[in-house]
């Protein structure tokens, strides 16, 4: 047994990619091991900005050895069949086994050193290494062929138990020799074993486990800022990124003028983390301190000049973020948003100001239809928990008096006419993280109502999952119109997400949808909103593409699709002579084609999420597959109602004759009264439907077959009976409820059902001998399972 | 018959003078690298990396190094002399070594100690930068240095050029001079910087010139002139690139990137124009140096067989 060091070293790997990189080391290493049939013990891996290690324990010295048997002819076999079995296996006569009169060709192959497989192993490694970006270095460069790294590969230690694996790559032989610090060691260090490979090193400056480096800087950093009697702003990221910057990290802290704590703190943060990889630290009041902490890679000489370096170049960069705050506040949110007419929001959907536009309406027509209310459904409140009726439309809505007269309608229009405002800021244009931010902070620095600030502020809000979602009314309002005009605008230029693929992340902003939509209880049928967002798309893309000015399009569009715009678009919209009427037809026809499909995505979405929240997927897929429903906050109480349902007693029953019922309607192809046409001797069962001197035929045979059906010619058995009347009450109750919403009431409607099905299939024969009673009987377990079925379809139940 | 008076050249000072940390550059990669010691081009460019001794002498096989200063102009860049950092004209420091070297990043350092940087006394850290030109179809990996968390120099290993593979990769290092200049007198305004050791600073040769060039560039500058001048260089580039001349065409390239460059800082140039105007510049330049490997290809095959482009 012994242990294996291998030590890759080159120039500086990029922060970013040492964790993934020492990963994949172990993974490589551990996949070609087992191919070679080296049993993999423990493996531990290294990464510092210079090298890339790799320590494996406990390796056998060779592998084992093994026989090979190969079964050949029988014994006294024809000499062809011998001769080819020898040829076969490349052994002659005298080299076979005889067994149980059978030849068998047994060849040992020898164990392999285990230096020989790593020998072997190493540049396979290296050559296989799924760097994300890769470079040729050097003379070798000359070549395309040339090794590539992630940075020039200047040395490779490879040691077992002690004693040097000889491996050669692009003329990089491996030895025992390695660097230590950059700065704090000189000359190479030699390695002795891998046992000795990390206090080595540590000897020379070097630290070479990731996670210590990382416990060093966190540790180190909190230690400083407490020290100077502050918390340090915790920040993992930032660990990461500079345990993957240094070999030696030493935190330090320092400060910057006070003066620039007039820039909001979100900026003062971001800039000293992204441009400058430094922490940020608090007051013990919680406030933004005016220190940052930098991670210096030596022991300096004098560490306060470091730290004034250090403090220079934040200097600098915190007089640009106060810069841009200023510069940014001399022009209005409203004179901002005018410039967003020349930005590209997508090639084929105009500008950003078109988006704004959409949205505005959008939000404001949300608060006027009373979908966003001041005081929406308190949780709890519901649906299918007690009855709310969906609300008579606020047509009307009363200002409130701190919104000196604006109505919120008005509110939500203003603010998502300035929500994007912000992203032709300075500030913005430095850090696009801030989007949103900034615009809430310059809005309150105008004196916007408090309201339409936070709107702007969070109406990108939730961003993924765990995300708090809205529920400031406006910011509601914008924030889910912003996200169904995105969705919907995409999806009708027919840009829509494709298995991985999914550039515009609409995903991401279904799910904020639908959180929306859950968490407000809002009440809103997508369909309508879905074909209308995607019809004032469409109108903005055709513009985009086909006119050469907005008056233009202003003009031929109003004409197109005049105030019903729905109907425009399938006859008017191409009875228009001034632009191109094929394409702009193709498009639109492509565009409400996906109409559908949205709301398929949506449903989609909306199962990956309650399926994520412990909903049963197959109780998902009993309400889903109805159909025809485009309020989620309707369809997610009956899914929840009926989760509650089929966990008890009556539930699991009902399921069980449910299936039953129609197992049998199934088995006997019952296709209904009409169906039973087929029995007349008619190949196709309707062939005479549609002849129209047959039709009042069929039409006065079928409604005697009805009236038979709901006037029984036989008396009816007791059990029989006694499912006709509960099915009477049933059925109508269960349909009334649904129609309220009380979905528990459904259920509740649905358990009277599970006695008298148990009774009827214990004691009714469906399949009497007398056609009448058969059919009759039919249709009455086709009446149950369709009294069932408007609940939920309980075909997709599982159990 | 007397002989003329030794001369002996005063040490060099480049903690106290830029023209002498500029000199000290120059001395170290002369005799440190054998580089061709070039003075800047004479045309108007955003950056070093446009000079020909880095863009199309990066293309081919044969060795090349090379260093110089080049002077930059970024007319958005222009504060009218009013910042301490932002100039519309300012120096680079490019040393290209092709095929890069191996001990490169230790030469660097030792340039970096032979101007005054202790890596004990200051931290210099290699971070994670790739380069990408679109303009020039050029990109490379490498690394912004820190010292103190100041980007001191840009480094980067050429992996293509005008859509050629390098082969061989040329080492490409940017020192920004003002900011080193800056760090090493201890100085936090550019113009306060000593120019030389004789009392005239950097503000005494470029401080007027900020505040004019500003003013031009933002102001003043002709837009009708600027635009016919950036079709004027598109149609010479073109007239020289059939005419065989890649390299006059480059030339043209340059002067139509700083015109477009001017246009931007005289903001009548709209965001939609702009990726159109970006993508001429682009055209220009990847011809020019498709055009120069197309004709230099057979004297580079003659002296490297094994090599194609």
């Amino acid at each position: 047994m012994a242990d294996f060091l291998l030590e890759l070293r080159c120039e500086e790997i990029p922060a970013r990619m040492q964790p993934k990189a020492k990963e994949d080391l172990a993974r490589l290493f551990a996949d070609a091991l087992a191919k070679a049939g080296l049993p993999v013990g423990e493996i531990e891996t290294f990464a510092t900005p210079r090298r890339l290690a790799l320590i494996a324990k406990d390796l056998p010295l060779a592998t084992e050895a093994v026989s090979e048997e190969t079964k050949g002819p029988k014994v006294g076999a024809p000499p062809q069949a011998l001769e080819g079995f020898l040829r076969k296996v490349g052994l002659t006569a005298e080299q076979l086994t005889e067994r149980d009169g059978v030849y068998f060709a047994v060849v040992e192959k020898p164990g392999r050193e285990t230096a020989a497989v790593l020998a072997e192993t190493i540049p396979a490694i290296i050559r296989a290494f799924p760097w994300p970006k890769s470079m040729r270095w050097g003379a070798a460069s000359l070549s395309t062929e040339s090794l590539r790294w992630v940075r020039p590969l200047s040395g490779i230690i490879a040691l077992l138990d002690g004693a040097v694996v000889p491996c050669e790559i692009d003329g990089i032989a491996s030895g025992r020799t390695t660097m230590g610090h950059r700065f704090h060691h000189s000359g190479p260090v030699e390695i002795a074993d891998a046992g000795s490979y990390i206090e080595t090193l540590r000897a020379a400056h070097v630290i070479v486990h990731f996670s210590e480096r990382c416990t060093l800087i966190r540790n180190g950093a909190a230690k400083v800022a407490a020290e100077a009697s502050l918390t340090l702003v915790a920040d993992e990221g930032l660990v990461i990124e500079n345990a993957g910057l240094t070999e030696w990290p030493v935190p330090l802290l320092g400060r910057f003028d006070e003066a620039f704590l007039d820039v909001p703190p979100e900026v003062i943060q971001l800039t000293a983390r992204v441009n400058q990889k430094y922490f940020v630290c608090q007051t013990p009041d919680g406030n933004l301190a005016n220190a940052f902490v930098c991670t210096a890679n030596i022991d300096a000489i004098d560490p306060a000049v470091v730290v004034d370096g250090n403090r220079k170049v934040l200097a600098a960069r915190l007089s640009d973020a106060r810069f841009f705050w200023e510069q940014d506040q001399k022009t209005s949110l409203a004179d901002h948003a005018k410039k967003l007419s020349r930005i590209t929001f997508h090639e084929k959907l105009g500008t950003v100001a078109d988006k704004v536009e959409r949205v505005a309406k959008l939000a404001r027509w949300l608060c006027e239809e009373g979908i966003v209310t001041d005081s929406p459904f308190p949780p709890g409140e519901g649906l299918g928990m007690g009855g709310a009726t969906p609300r008579p439309s606020n047509t009307h809505p009363q200002p409130l008096p701190s919104r000196e007269g604006a109505s919120l309608a008005d509110l939500a229009e203003q603010a998502a006419r300035l929500c994007k405002a912000d992203l032709v800021t300075e500030m913005v244009g430095e850090f696009p993280e801030l989007q949103g931010l900034m615009g809430g902070y310059y809005a309150a620095k105008e004196g916007l109502p408090q309201e339409v600030a936070e709107a702007i502020r969070d109406h990108y809000k939730p961003v993924g999952q765990g995300d708090d979602v809205p529920t400031a009314p406006v910011t509601v309002a914008v924030s889910l119109a912003d996200k169904l005009d995105t969705v919907c605008a995409f999806f009708a230029i027919n840009e829509r997400p494709t298995g991985s693929k999914d550039p515009f992340a609409l995903r991401r902003q279904s799910l904020g949808i639908m959180e929306l939509i859950q968490k407000n209880n809002l009440r809103l049928g997508l369909h309508p909103i879905v074909s209308n967002q995607f019809i004032q798309a469409l109108a903005d893309s055709i513009t985009a593409r086909l006119f050469k000015t907005s008056e233009d399009a202003d003009k031929a569009l109003r004409a197109v699709f005049g105030e019903d715009y729905e109907d425009a678009l399938d006859k008017r919209l191409f009875e228009f002579a001034d632009f191109d009427k094929t394409e702009a037809e193709a498009q639109a026809k492509i565009a409400m084609a996906n109409v559908p499909r949205l709301l398929d995505f949506f449903a989609d979405r909306l199962k990956v999420q309650q399926r994520e929240a412990g909903v049963r997927h197959d109780l998902i897929d009993a309400v889903f597959a109805l159909g025809g429903e485009d309020d989620l906050v309707r369809l997610l109480a009956r899914v929840h109602a009926l989760q509650a349902f089929v966990t008890t007693e009556d539930g699991t029953n009902l399921l069980a004759g449910y299936k039953r019922a129609a197992n049998i309607l199934k088995k006997e192809d019952w296709r209904g009264i009409e169906g039973e046409i087929a029995q007349t001797g008619e190949e196709d069962p309707l062939a005479m439907v549609d002849d129209p001197d047959l039709a009042p035929v069929i039409a006065a045979k079928m409604a005697d077959r009805h009236a038979a059906a709901e006037h029984l010619s036989y008396t009816p058995e007791p059990a029989e009976k006694a499912l006709i009347d509960a099915l009477d009450a049933a059925a109508p109750r269960a349909a009334q409820a649904v129609e309220g919403e009380k979905f528990a009431d459904a259920m509740a409607a649905l358990a009277t059902l599970r006695a008298p099905i148990d009774r009827f299939f214990e004691e009714v024969t469906v399949n009497d001998a007398d056609a009448n009673k058969r059919a009759a009987r039919l249709a009455l377990l086709a009446r149950f399972r369709d009294a069932v079925h408007r609940v939920a379809d309980f075909n997709r139940i599982e159990g | 018959m007397s002989a003329a008076p030794l001369y002996k050249p005063a040490p060099r000072d480049p903690a106290r003078s830029f023209q002498d940390m500029i000199l000290t550059l120059h001395d170290f990669w002369s005799a440190e690298a054998g580089c061709v010691i070039l003075q800047p081009y004479d045309m108007r460019m955003g950056a070093g990396t446009f000079h020909t001794a880095t863009t199309l002498r990066a293309l081919g096989p044969e060795p090349w190094n090379a260093a110089f200063v080049q002077p930059c102009r970024r007319p958005t860049d222009g504060r009218y002399g009013e910042n301490p950092n932002r100039l519309q004209h300012y120096y680079q420091y490019q040393v290209i070594l092709k095929p890069s070297p191996s001990d490169i990043q230790e030469l660097y350092l030792k340039s970096l100690g032979a101007i005054g940087i202790d890596p004990l006394a200051h931290d210099i850290r290699f971070v994670e930068d790739d380069w990408e030109s679109p303009t020039l179809g050029a990109w490379g990996l490498g690394w912004e240095v820190w010292c103190d968390g100041m980007e001191v120099t840009q480094f980067t290993y050429f992996q293509q050029m005008g859509g050629f593979d390098c082969k061989p990769v040329a080492g490409e290092l940017t020192y920004g001079l003002e900011r080193l200049a800056m760090y090493i007198q201890g100085v936090d305004n550019v113009y306060d910087l000593a120019f030389n050791s004789s009392g005239v600073s950097y503000g005494d040769v470029f401080l007027e010139n900020e505040r004019q060039m500003s003013k031009w560039n933002f102001e003043v500058a002709d837009t009708d002139a600027l635009f016919d001048l950036f079709a004027k260089a598109e149609a010479e580039c073109r007239n020289a690139l059939s005419a065989g001349v890649p390299i006059a065409a480059y030339e043209q390239a340059v002067e139509a990137s700083h015109v477009f460059n001017l246009l931007q800082a005289r903001g009548v140039i709209s965001v939609q124009e702009r990726a159109s105007y970006m993508g001429r510049v682009r055209d220009l330049a990847r011809s020019s140096c498709e055009a120069y490997a197309a004709k230099m290809t057979p004297e580079w095959s003659a002296k490297y067989p094994e090599w194609v482009l």
